[in-house]
C-alpha cells in the first residue's frame, strides 16, 4: 500500500511535469530564457529581452487569448491566421461578437485563469477605464515612435491601433448630387435621405457623426451643441431620418440613401453590396477614433501577448488591418516609407490633412452629457 | 430534517394502510410543495434575485459604490423624468387604442356564426403577431411604408401622386412607434380577451332577453360589469408589454424621442456613456416599481373577473 501510494505520488508529479512541459508555462526550466515578460515595457536590441528571445519563449508558451475579435472585423480573422502561421502560436478567441465593456469584465473575473484575456482591443474611454483600475501592463512596442503623442498613453498603458473617419457614404443611384461637407447636407435634395448609425447616446459612430457636424458648424471638442442643433434642422428640414437599424440595411433598401460612419466600415459593410457607393470625409469636419490595444498586467501568456503587438505594429499588421478597411494608427509612416499596400490604400477616401487629434476625456464627458440630456428634447 | 422524516415515516405509512396517519398526510404535503421547488427556484433566480440586486445597485454610486440617493433623484428628473413620462404616455396609448381594437375583433369572431375555422385561425395568426417584434419588425414597416416603401408607392400610384409622408405621416415619430405597435398590440389583446368572452354564457343573454332587456341594457347590466374587470385586466398586460418594449422604438426613432428603456440601454450596453450604470439600475427599478403597481391592480381586477367565471 505504502509503496503504491508513493509511486502514485511519483507519477502524478511526473505527469504534471510533463503536462507543465506541454503546455509550455514561462517559469518551467527546460531551455527557455529566464526572463519575466510581464515585467518588460520594451524591448531591446540585443540581450534577453530582444526580439529573438522574445519569439522563443512566446513560442514555448505556444498559447495566446485574445477577445472580441470578429474575424470580419478590421480582417482579423487573416491577422490571426497569418500570425498562428508564423510563431505556430495557438489563438483562443473569447466571444468574438462581444463588446469593450466585456473585455475589462473578462480581465477582471478571469484573473488568475490560464483562459484569461492576455491582449484587448477596446475603445478608448475602456482603455482609460482599464488603465485607471490598474489592469495594463505598461509596453512600448519597437515602432512605438511613429505612433502619434495624441494616440498613446504616455506610460504606454495602451495605445491607438486602427481606427478612422467620419465620413459621409451615398448611393450615387439615388443621390444625384455627391454631398461634399456636412453644411451640404442641408440641400433640399436630400429629403429623408440621410441617416447616422444608432443613437448617439448609445452608438459611437453615431455620437462620433454629431461630434463631427459640431466641429463643422462652430462648435469644437468642448462643445458639441452645434452639433445637436445641427441635426434638429436637418431633421426639421425633413433631410433627416432618425432611424437606426443598423449598418447597411437601410441603404440597401433605398430607405436611407445617404450614410454618415465610419470611412473603413461604409467601406468594408456598405460598399461591398451597394454597387457604386461612394466615400467622402466631409470637406468642413474631420472627426477621427482609434480602437486602443492594451496588455493585461495579469496576462497569463505574457510573452505571446507582447509578440502579439510586436506583430500588430509591424508593417504586415499595419497593412493586414489595412487591407480590412480600418486605417492603422501608423498610416502615415508606412505611406512616407513606401511600404503601405497600395490597393488597400486606395479604396479608402484620401485622410485629411493635419495631424490626429482627440477630444480629451473630459471633454468627451461634456459632450455625452450634452448629447443624453438634448438629443431627445431638440428631436423629438 | 426533511430527510429523516421521509425515512422514519416510509415503513409507517405502508404499515398503515388506507389511512395515512398525520406523518404521512405531512410527506405528502411536503411533496406537493417539492412539486413547485422548480419552479419556486427559477421565480428566486430568474426574477427575485435580479429584482433585489438592480434595488441594491440603484442606490450606489457607479464610481465608489457608496450608498446614495443621487440616481433616484437624477432618475426622476431631467431628460430622465422626460423618458419617464413619454413611456408612460405611449405605453397608455398603446393599451387602450389596441385594447378597443381587439376587443371589437375578438368579439366578432367570438359571435361569428359557424366560425370556427375562422376562431382557430384568428387565434393562430395572433399568436404568431403578438411574438413578432424587434429590429427586424421595425424593417418590415420601414421596407413597407417609409418614404420609399412598397405601400407608400402604392398609394401614391393609386391616388394620384398623393404622398403621405408629405401629408404629416411619419414612421420616425412616437405616432409611427405607436403605429407600429398596434401591430402586436392588437393580436396580444384578442389572444388575452379571448377566454374572458367565453366566459360570457349564453344563458345569462338569453335570461336578459326573456326579462325584455334589449342589446344595450344586456351590455350596460350583465355583459359589460362581467367584462369589465378582464377588459381592464386585460389593457394592463398590453401596457406591461409596450412599458417594456425596447428594440423597435430605438431602431426607428434612433433616441430622438426619450423612452426609459432606451435610456437604460443607453447607460447599460451603449458604447457612448461610461461609467453611470447605476442610474440605469435606478431607472430599471422605478420601472419595476411601475410594472408591480401594475401587476398588483391587475390582481385584484383578475380577482373581482373570477367570480363570475367560475
Amino acid at each position: 500500500m505504502r509503496k503504491s501510494k508513493a509511486v502514485a505520488v511519483v507519477m502524478a508529479a511526473a505527469s504534471t511535469a510533463v503536462f507543465a512541459a506541454a503546455c509550455g508555462s514561462s517559469n518551467s526550466s527546460g531551455g527557455g530564457s529566464s526572463v519575466d515578460w510581464s515585467k518588460v515595457t520594451h524591448l531591446t536590441a540585443s540581450g534577453p529581452d530582444s526580439m529573438a528571445n522574445l519569439v522563443k519563449d512566446a513560442e514555448k508558451e505556444g498559447q495566446l487569448n485574445v477577445i472580441t475579435l470578429p474575424s470580419n472585423w478590421a480582417n482579423y480573422g487573416n491577422i490571426m491566421k497569418d500570425f498562428t502561421a508564423k510563431y505556430h502560436i495557438h489563438i483562443t478567441d473569447a466571444i468574438p461578437e462581444g463588446s469593450s465593456g466585456q473585455e475589462l469584465q473578462a480581465v477582471q473575473t478571469e484573473k488568475g485563469q490560464s483562459r484569461a484575456p492576455d491582449v484587448v482591443d477596446v475603445g478608448t474611454a475602456f482603455a482609460i477605464e482599464g488603465a485607471q483600475k490598474g489592469y495594463w501592463a505598461p509596453y512600448e512596442v519597437q515602432s512605438w515612435k511613429d505612433i502619434p503623442g495624441d494616440a498613446k498613453d504616455a506610460n504606454g498603458d495602451y495605445y491607438a491601433d486602427y481606427g478612422g473617419y467620419v465620413a459621409i457614404g451615398y448611393n450615387p443611384a439615388k443621390v444625384k448630387v455627391p454631398p461634399t461637407s456636412f453644411k451640404s447636407l442641408l440641400n433640399p435634395a436630400y429629403k429623408n435621405m440621410i441617416a447616422i448609425n444608432g443613437s448617439p447616446t448609445s452608438a459611437g459612430a453615431a455620437f462620433a457623426a454629431v461630434y463631427a457636424a459640431a466641429l463643422a458648424n462652430g462648435g469644437s471638442y468642448s462643445n458639441i451643441t452645434p452639433g445637436i442643433q445641427f441635426f434638429a434642422k436637418l431633421k426639421k428640414i425633413g433631410n433627416f431620418v432618425p432611424t437606426a437599424t443598423g449598418g447597411p440595411t437601410t441603404v440597401q433598401n433605398g430607405t436611407t440613401p445617404i450614410l454618415i460612419w465610419w470611412d473603413y466600415l461604409l467601406a468594408s459593410e456598405v460598399k461591398p453590396v451597394v454597387p457604386g457607393f461612394k466615400i467622402v470625409i466631409p470637406s468642413d469636419a474631420s472627426f477621427a477614433s482609434y480602437y486602443d490595444q492594451a496588455i493585461s498586467a495579469t496576462a497569463p501568456d505574457p510573452a505571446a501577448a507582447r509578440l502579439w503587438e510586436e506583430y500588430l505594429y509591424s508593417t504586415t499588421g499595419q497593412n493586414l488591418w489595412l487591407a480590412g478597411y480600418a486605417r492603422p494608427i501608423e498610416l502615415s509612416t508606412l505611406v512616407s516609407n513606401g511600404t503601405v499596400d497600395k490597393s488597400a490604400y486606395d479604396s479608402l477616401p484620401p485622410a485629411p490633412s493635419g495631424g490626429l487629434t482627440f477630444p480629451t476625456e473630459a471633454q468627451d464627458n461634456t459632450a455625452e452629457s450634452a448629447v443624453t440630456a438634448d438629443w431627445a428634447k431638440d428631436l423629438g | 430534517m426533511a430527510e429523516s422524516m421521509i425515512e422514519v415515516a416510509a415503513p409507517e405509512a405502508r404499515a398503515s394502510g388506507a389511512r395515512p396517519g398525520p406523518v404521512a398526510r405531512g410527506i405528502r404535503a411536503s411533496l406537493r410543495w417539492a412539486g413547485v421547488l422548480p419552479f419556486g427556484a427559477y421565480i428566486a433566480l430568474g426574477l427575485i434575485a435580479p429584482t433585489i440586486a438592480i434595488a441594491i445597485a440603484a442606490f450606489q454610486d457607479s464610481n465608489t459604490g457608496a450608498t446614495t440617493f443621487s440616481n433616484i433623484d437624477a432618475a426622476l428628473h431631467g431628460e430622465y423624468f422626460i423618458g419617464l413620462r413619454t413611456s408612460i404616455e405611449l405605453s397608455v396609448l398603446t393599451a387602450i387604442v389596441p385594447g378597443i381594437f381587439g376587443l371589437l375583433i375578438a368579439y366578432a369572431i367570438f359571435t361569428a356564426k359557424r366560425g370556427v375555422v375562422l376562431r382557430r385561425v384568428v387565434i393562430t395568426a395572433s399568436g404568431v403577431f403578438a411574438n413578432f417584434g424587434g429590429v427586424p419588425l421595425a424593417l418590415v414597416f420601414i421596407a413597407t411604408i417609409s418614404t420609399t416603401g412598397v405601400v407608400t408607392g402604392w398609394i401614391e400610384e393609386v391616388f394620384n401622386g398623393f404622398d403621405i409622408w408629405d401629408h404629416g405621416f411619419s414612421l420616425y415619430t412616437a405616432f409611427g412607434v405607436f403605429f407600429v405597435y398596434m401591430y402586436f398590440q392588437i393580436p396580444l389583446m384578442v389572444l388575452v380577451i379571448f377566454p374572458a368572452l367565453e366566459g360570457l354564457r349564453p344563458s345569462w343573454r338569453e335570461a336578459a332577453q326573456n326579462m325584455g332587456a334589449g342589446t344595450w341594457q344586456y351590455w350596460r347590466y350583465v355583459g359589460g360589469p362581467v367584462l369589465f374587470p378582464s377588459f381592464l385586466g386585460c389593457l394592463l398586460l398590453l401596457f406591461g408589454g409596450a412599458f417594456s418594449a425596447y428594440a423597435t422604438a430605438e431602431a426607428l426613432t434612433g433616441g430622438t424621442i426619450a423612452l426609459t428603456p432606451i435610456q437604460i440601454g443607453s447607460l447599460l450596453n451603449g458604447n457612448v456613456i461610461a461609467g453611470q450604470e447605476n442610474l440605469g439600475y435606478a431607472l430599471g427599478l422605478i420601472m419595476i416599481v411601475i410594472i408591480a403597481i401594475v401587476m398588483i391592480l391587475y390582481t385584484i381586477l383578475q380577482r373581482r373577473a373570477a367570480r363570475w367565471l367560475r
